[in-house]
């Protein structure tokens, strides 16, 4: 399988503090790519730097074989990083409806003049969105019912349901999932799981999935890397990965995982 | 899990009844707005071109404070702008009010790009600091490049002419005034059903995840700073053609204070708490005053205190009504509406 995301030998800091260092990984095309590790491993760290928001002190990060390490993050989102956040980041002004399209922002065109006109060109391409949305996110996440409601009377299951909804409308090749279950019921936690797998499978969207539910990461990733201070502890299957004696001892004395 | 037990299609949405319903009174309105100049005295008049030239100002303060959460402290300079251009344009160069109309607006909007340049760096109070001292900035140039702006004593000019009819005196400007609220108004709401308005809001509400999400934060930041500010050199062009004069006096910083105040009472983020805000700070003073000199003449002893308890009062009337509803005029209306509904359609 071709590889989509590589990542680079990257070291990251902030001031004297090393959060990530000399980490290297590839992801291939269409699996589900689990990242874990006790909490302040590096994990979200590791997102914010493919996603542009966090800038390498060392390394690159290379984007279906192209260099983006000095690329600006929206541009690589028009590229096909999509993403969701570990603590909600949907934008409580607006709807469930334009939260969602919001995520399709770089696949517009309607620019300041065509906005302010509407009718016509603007005005098309909003309803060709509407239709979109309706078809292939919000009746395949089942939330036809909240569609216009404000996202902060949501309760928390939901919005991080939009959250996965807004990431899709940005029509990702790869993925990028920050604890997608934390905090959920077991039932909407394995809804969630089923999305992720249909988004593989039926969309062949490729995954990287940071999360702490073990049983989830065991069921649904095809392979695994493993993070503990920074530094990248091992990588494989879920099965070996879960036998490895650094992975037992890192997880040891912390009740999570 | 499922959510909800029916399966809503967007297309039934409830949205034909409410478009027919909002369509009916917006025809109800817009009548009214046409016969108000013909019942209207002199002095209603003169405050309803006011406040329709402060709507524009406030509409295009809110789009840049209250929808992309850029605070704004320069608003009246670039009303100012607008207004110094289109008397210069007019008056130097005779142009036609009509080509004088669009160019004070991008004057002003091209000012309002440079101010905001500084706004991908700047945030929240630093950017507040910023754009005070354009204000400041720009009150100095007017009043000090005399041989452009006339100094103190300002520029004079003759009333409007839009093809060949000449709006010389309030009830003609009233139609004018209409014509560019209605406009400015539907062009702000416009933007907002497009990405464009989208962006606006999810960089005020998040400006990371906006980035993340694949918005140029620099491009909508300038965006919103040119749509505000090419909205308030409109209102300048419209204010100063209607007096007929321009002073650095009508642009001083205690005015952009105003413009903020109108749009924190009316609501922020809603165009129509734009309208309300701006109407209420038009209109409110005004009353304010005309009971107070009713007072003055029933206590003629009073007067020496009563005068200036108008600033007092006008001052708790805001401070009372961000105590009990934040979220403005706007939201007060949103509860009437949703009291009556659908009302005269309901079934
Ligand atoms: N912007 C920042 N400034 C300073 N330190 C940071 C910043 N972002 C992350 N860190 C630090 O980097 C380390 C790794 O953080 P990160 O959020 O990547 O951990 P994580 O693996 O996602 O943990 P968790 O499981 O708790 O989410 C932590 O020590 C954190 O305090
Ligand atoms: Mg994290």
């Amino acid at each position: 399988m071709p590889k989509i995301l590589s990542i680079d030998g990257v070291s990251l800091a902030f001031g004297g503090l090393e959060v990530l260092s000399d980490i290297s990984f590839d992801v291939n095309e269409g699996e589900i790519f689990a990242i874990i590790g006790p909490n302040g491993a590096g994990k979200t760290s590791t997102l914010n730097i493919i996603n542009g928001f966090y800038r390498p002190k060392k390394g690159k990060v290379f984007f279906q074989g192209t260099d983006i390490t000095h690329l600006q993050a929206d541009k690589r989102a028009a590229l096909g990083l999509g993403r969701t956040f570990q603590n909600i980041a949907l934008y409580h002004g607006m709807s469930v409806l334009d939260n969602i399209k919001l995520g399709a922002h770089s696949h517009l065109k309607t620019g300041l003049i065509s906005g302010l006109w509407y009718w016509g060109a603007a005005h098309k391409e909003e309803m060709a969105l509407r239709k979109e949305i309706e078809k292939d996110i919000i009746d395949f996440l089942e939330i036809e019912s909240i569609r216009n409601q404000s996202v902060s009377t949501l309760a928390y299951g939901l919005q991080k349901r939009v959250e996965l909804a807004r990431a899709l409308a940005m029509r990702p090749k790869v993925l990028l999932m920050d604890e997608p279950v934390a905090g959920m019921n077991a039932e909407e936690t394995e809804d969630m799981a089923r999305f992720i797998l249909d988004i593989k499978e039926e969309r062949n969207i490729t995954i990287v999935l940071i999360e702490h539910d073990m049983k989830m990461i065991m069921d649904i990733s095809d392979r695994v890397l493993v993070l503990n201070f920074g530094y990248k502890l091992t990588q494989g299957s879920p099965r070996e990965v879960q036998k490895h004696p650094d992975v037992i001892k890192a997880y040891l004395g912390q009740k999570k995982g | 899990m499922r959510i909800g037990h029916f399966k809503e299609t967007y297309v039934s949405d409830q949205a034909v009844f409410a478009t027919a319903t909002s369509r009916f009174w917006l025809g109800i309105l817009f009548a009214l707005l046409l016969l108000f100049p013909f019942v209207a005295g002199d002095y209603l008049l003169f405050m309803a071109n006011l406040a329709g030239i402060t709507i524009i100002g406030a509409v295009g303060l809110n789009i840049l404070t209250g929808f992309a959460g850029q605070i704004s402290l320069g608003h009246a300079a670039f009303i100012g702008v607008g207004g110094y251009t289109a008397a210069i344009l007019a008056t130097r160069f005779n142009l036609p009010f009509l080509i004088c109309l669009p160019l004070s607006g991008l004057m002003a909007a091209f000012f309002g790009i440079i101010v905001g340049g500084p706004s991908l760096r700047l945030k929240g109070l630093y950017l507040c600091i910023a754009t005070l001292a354009a204000q400041l900035i720009l009150e100095f140039v007017f009043v000090h490049w005399e041989s452009v702006t006339g100094g103190i004593r300002g520029i004079n000019l003759s009333p409007p002419e839009i093809c060949g009819y000449v709006l010389d005196n309030d009830f003609k400007y009233y139609f004018l005034t209409l014509a560019m609220v209605i406009l400015c108004v539907t062009a702000a709401r416009n933007l907002f059903r497009t990405r464009v308005g989208r962006a606006f809001i999810a960089i005020r509400d998040r400006d990371i995840s906006a980035e993340l999400m694949g918005i140029n934060l620099l491009r909508y930041k300038l965006y919103a700073f040119a749509v505000s500010s090419f909205m308030a050199g409109l209102s300048g062009c419209l204010w100063v053609n209607f007096l007929k004069t321009v002073t650095p006096e009508h642009f001083p910083l205690m005015e952009s204070v105003r413009y903020l105040a109108m749009i924190i009472v009316g609501g922020m983020g809603s165009i129509l708490g734009s309208i309300f805000g701006a109407i209420f700070m038009t209109i409110v003073p005004e009353a304010i005053s005309t009971v107070l000199g009713l007072l003055v003449n029933t206590f003629p002893t009073a007067m020496s205190f009563l005068f200036p308890l108008q600033q007092v009062i006008f001052g708790l009337l805001i401070v009372i009504f961000l105590v009990f509803e934040p979220h403005g005029l706007a939201e007060i209306w949103r509860r009437i509406k949703n009291y009556f509904h659908l009302w005269p359609f309901e079934h």
